[in-house]
């Protein structure tokens, strides 16, 4: 019954999509004042048949009506209600349906939110959203459709990977998606103002929003990811530059780079081009992103399944809609109005410039590592893995003059900044932060000349930005933001000096001595749970004059039959103590890791901060004074 | 520069990255057997990790069977995670012929004698020259090699898995 309300309903969508496509185009090129009532009442049905039809899956999962193939592969009765919920977007089918929803469903807020904007950016802005939606349902419907039926009907389903049976990975699609498909707003937001020739201080108050919902969602989307990573996957990190890791990172790079602009645009009414790029640049990245992880063309822990005809759609779909923006924005570049305006070397908009090229820098980098392994194995056939110390040598020696630049950049003035009389705030603050730095650098043995520059300027920048929270006036929701990033690069930084671990074979009842800590294992024990076999093992750690205990896990499942670690994570202010272990044969000998790593929490702290500062800035009406 | 150089370069630009992602598409990337069918110099010698003795890679296969090479270092963190996998073969009566890959034979003797050792007979490879020989490009890597025609049957890049097993006991099967 499902599977066919599911299916049909898609169709009826389509149908919608189609009708408002011709519609949109039609009354654009007519000189209507008004929307037609038609518009918001087809965009609703259409919301509301997509609605009903990923509601229909969902119903599916939590039924487990195994006469839906989505369903029987990804889905077994003995799962949690929980997981079965999510189980809907875990897979290939489910997730593109959620894709579709939250595209639908921004289009119509969209709609009820922009009453005041001109008739004609509205009609297009239907236009471009629709053309993207209705290639996602012929996507859908052509090539994984989530609702194929399956005779006869097999009692049992495949299972999910246990994997991704955790709470991080159940909501950190959805979020990272309200992140990607947002963008998609902005994008063809940006096209129809482009056409409709009303870029200005006015547009960009009204787009600015929708760059900070995307941003904020892909923030936290990011963020929960690279939880899941750390405490699920066990290795140890928390982020691992996995092109598909690297795929979420790249919109994000361009997005915070769009996000600085549009407040230049708003203020200012200049980087108009630049803006229009950038929106189609985010939406074109976010896109592309779809299509690297969706087409099996990256080798990743996270590929599903390969299907080079998705891919192939795919492909076409995101090159026909970057061609269209290009054609579009070379043919309408001349409806931009640019006032020539002087430019000052110190002033905010030089800033904000400046801190574009630094985005897009990172971005090339992160680009560059994740992409240029697939030219080379089409272009003569060699394959390169490109690993972290490609990443971290590429860009952590461009935060030093990054980090300069964000000390001063937010709190120049617009237009024209004079040099002020010296400061002797900034020079307490700086030799403080030399003073914090040479106490920290002391206590490790593995600092470079690299790590000194970076340390002092990180922590500097975190002294700035508090001190700003007091001194400076611009509003409350950048200061949190950019604090938050800095506690972040610090954090960071602090974390990969410090952390240190140790990998050893052990028996029940052998220690080991690690940095004058006494690691103990104690005992180990088997249970039967749900739907996998549980071995918990019982840790000591002792230090000189404190004891703590950990019970990291081995989870045997059945369907499939995986084997999982569970890390167990001491996780306090200052630092986490994370061990793992591992079964290597009858003998009774475990693979034991154990990691100290400073500050853990600190960064998923500061990147709370980073999003709550753009969740803020969303809420506040009166943001717009600074 | 004009408008309508800027257009076309720009368009060339994306049609060349449409082509070769499109091709990339087809790169296979499960690495069957299609394209392996290489055959394999057996002429070259290696050192035994355990005797020091010095022998002919060709003898260390079975001419009538089909043989599991894997190519392993103690240093090789994925390596240790697959050790129980091969551990689990050699419990099949599955013979594993190890090629140990850039490893100071203390090390890997300590790794084995550890983690028990799965493999019939174990070679050393300092320089990687012999890996390269069998077309590896990492640690760890599978090889499953007719000992009939001298060929690779299939091929698993990174760790095994325990889907991995069955798929190894099948072509073992199939080629017997």
């Amino acid at each position: 019954m499902s599977n066919y309300l599911g299916n049909y309903s898609l169709y009826i969508a389509l149908i919608a999509s189609v009708y408002l496509i011709f519609k949109s185009y039609l009354d654009a090129n007519s000189e209507n004042k008004y929307l037609d009532k038609n518009f918001i009442l087809i965009t609703s049905i259409q919301t509301i048949m997509i609605t009903v039809s990923f509601f229909s899956l969902v119903a599916a999962f939590v039924i487990s009506d195994f006469s839906n193939e989505t369903v029987f592969n990804n889905s077994h009765t003995l799962k949690p209600l929980f997981y079965k919920v999510s189980g809907t977007w875990g897979n290939h089918e489910g997730s593109l349906l959620l894709w579709l929803l939250v595209l639908s469903v921004f289009l119509f807020i969209f709609l009820l939110n922009s009453r005041s904007q001109d008739t004609k950016y509205k009609l297009l802005t239907i236009l471009f959203q629709q053309i993207i939606i209705s290639g996602f349902l012929v996507f859908i419907l052509l090539t994984s459709n989530p609702f194929k039926t399956l005779y006869p009907i097999p009692s049992e389903g495949l299972g999910l990977n246990p994997i991704l049976q955790d709470p991080a990975l159940a909501i950190h699609p959805p979020i990272l998606y309200l992140g990607y498909v947002g963008t998609s707003i902005i994008f063809s937001a940006s096209l129809a103002a482009m056409i409709s020739g009303n870029i200005g201080d006015n547009w960009a108050r009204h787009i600015k929003k929708w760059v900070l919902v995307s941003w904020v969602f892909l923030t936290i989307g990011i963020l929960l990811g690279s939880i899941w990573a750390y405490y699920e996957l066990g290795w140890g990190g928390f982020w691992f530059w996995d092109p598909v890791e690297n795929v979420s990172l790249m919109p994000w790079f361009c997005l915070t780079a769009l996000l600085h602009t549009v407040i230049v645009l708003q203020k200012r009414n200049s980087f108009k081009e630049w803006t229009i790029i950038l929106s189609i640049t985010t939406f074109s990245l976010s896109m592309s992103g779809t299509f690297l992880v969706r087409s099996g063309i990256l080798n990743s822990i996270h590929t599903f399944a390969n299907d080079p005809s998705r891919g192939l759609f795919i492909l076409s779909f995101l090159f026909i809609l970057i061609l269209m923006s290009i054609l579009i924005f070379f043919f309408n570049q001349n409806k931009i109005s640019n006032v020539a305006k002087e430019n000052f070397i110190l002033s905010k908009e030089t800033a904000i410039l400046v801190n574009n090229w630094f985005m897009m820098f990172f971005l090339s980098v992160v680009l560059v590592g994740t992409i240029y392994p697939i030219f080379l194995e089409v272009l003569n056939g060699s394959k390169i893995s490109v690993g972290p110390p490609f990443y971290h040598n590429l860009l952590i020696p461009f935060l030093i003059p990054f980090l300069i630049f964000m000390s001063f950049g937010p709190s120049l003035k617009w237009i024209k900044d004079k040099l002020k009389k010296f400061n002797y705030n900034i020079l307490i603050i700086f030799l403080v932060s030399l003073l914090i730095s040479y106490v920290i650098l002391t206590k490790t043995e593995n600092s470079f000349l690299l790590s000194i520059p970076l340390i002092v300027l990180s922590i500097y920048l975190l002294l700035v930005t508090i001190k700003d929270f007091f001194v400076s006036k611009s509003s409350i929701s950048q200061k949190i933001s950019h604090f938050g990033f800095s506690l972040l690069i610090t954090s960071i930084l602090l974390n990969g000096l410090f952390s240190n671990e140790f990998n050893s074979n052990m028996k029940v009842g052998d220690e080991r001595i690690f940095n004058e800590k006494v690691v103990k294992l104690k005992e180990v024990n088997v249970t039967d749970v749900d739907n996998y076999k549980s071995l918990k093992a019982s840790f000591e750690v002792t230090n000189k004059n404190s004891s703590f205990a950990l019970y990291p896990e081995v989870r045997i499942y059945q369907q499939p039959l995986t084997i999982t670690s569970e890390a167990d994570i001491k996780t306090t202010l200052f630092s986490d103590n994370f061990l793992v272990f591992n079964i290597l044969k009858d003998d009774g000998y475990y693979n034991v890791r154990y990691q100290y790593k400073p500050l853990m929490i600190w960064i998923w702290i500061s990147t709370i901060f980073i999003g709550f500062g753009g969740l803020l800035s969303v809420i506040r009406k009166n943001e717009q004074k600074y | 520069m004009s408008k309508n150089i800027k257009f076309l370069g720009l368009l060339l630009t994306l049609i060349i990255i449409f082509i070769i992602l499109l091709k990339g598409l087809n790169v296979s990337k499960d690495y069957s057997n299609e394209k392996l069918k290489g055959k394999i110099d057996f002429s070259l010698n290696a050192k035994k990790l355990f005797s020091d003795e010095i022998i002919n890679i060709s003898d260390l296969f079975d001419k009538n069977s089909t043989s599991v090479v894997n190519i392993w270092a103690s240093w090789c963190a994925p390596c240790r995670e697959e050790h129980q996998f091969l551990m689990k073969l050699k419990d099949m009566n599955i013979n594993i012929i190890g090629i140990n890959y850039k490893d100071s034979p203390k090390n890997a003797k300590n790794f084995l004698s550890l983690l028990g050792n799965p493999y019939s007979e174990v070679i050393t490879d300092n320089d990687g020259t012999k890996s390269i020989e069998f077309g590896a490009i990492g640690v760890p890597e599978t090889f499953i090699i007719s000992g009939k025609t001298n060929e690779i049957i299939k091929k698993y890049i990174g760790p095994l898995t325990s889907e991995n097993l069955i798929e190894i006991k099948n072509l073992l099967k199939k080629n017997a």
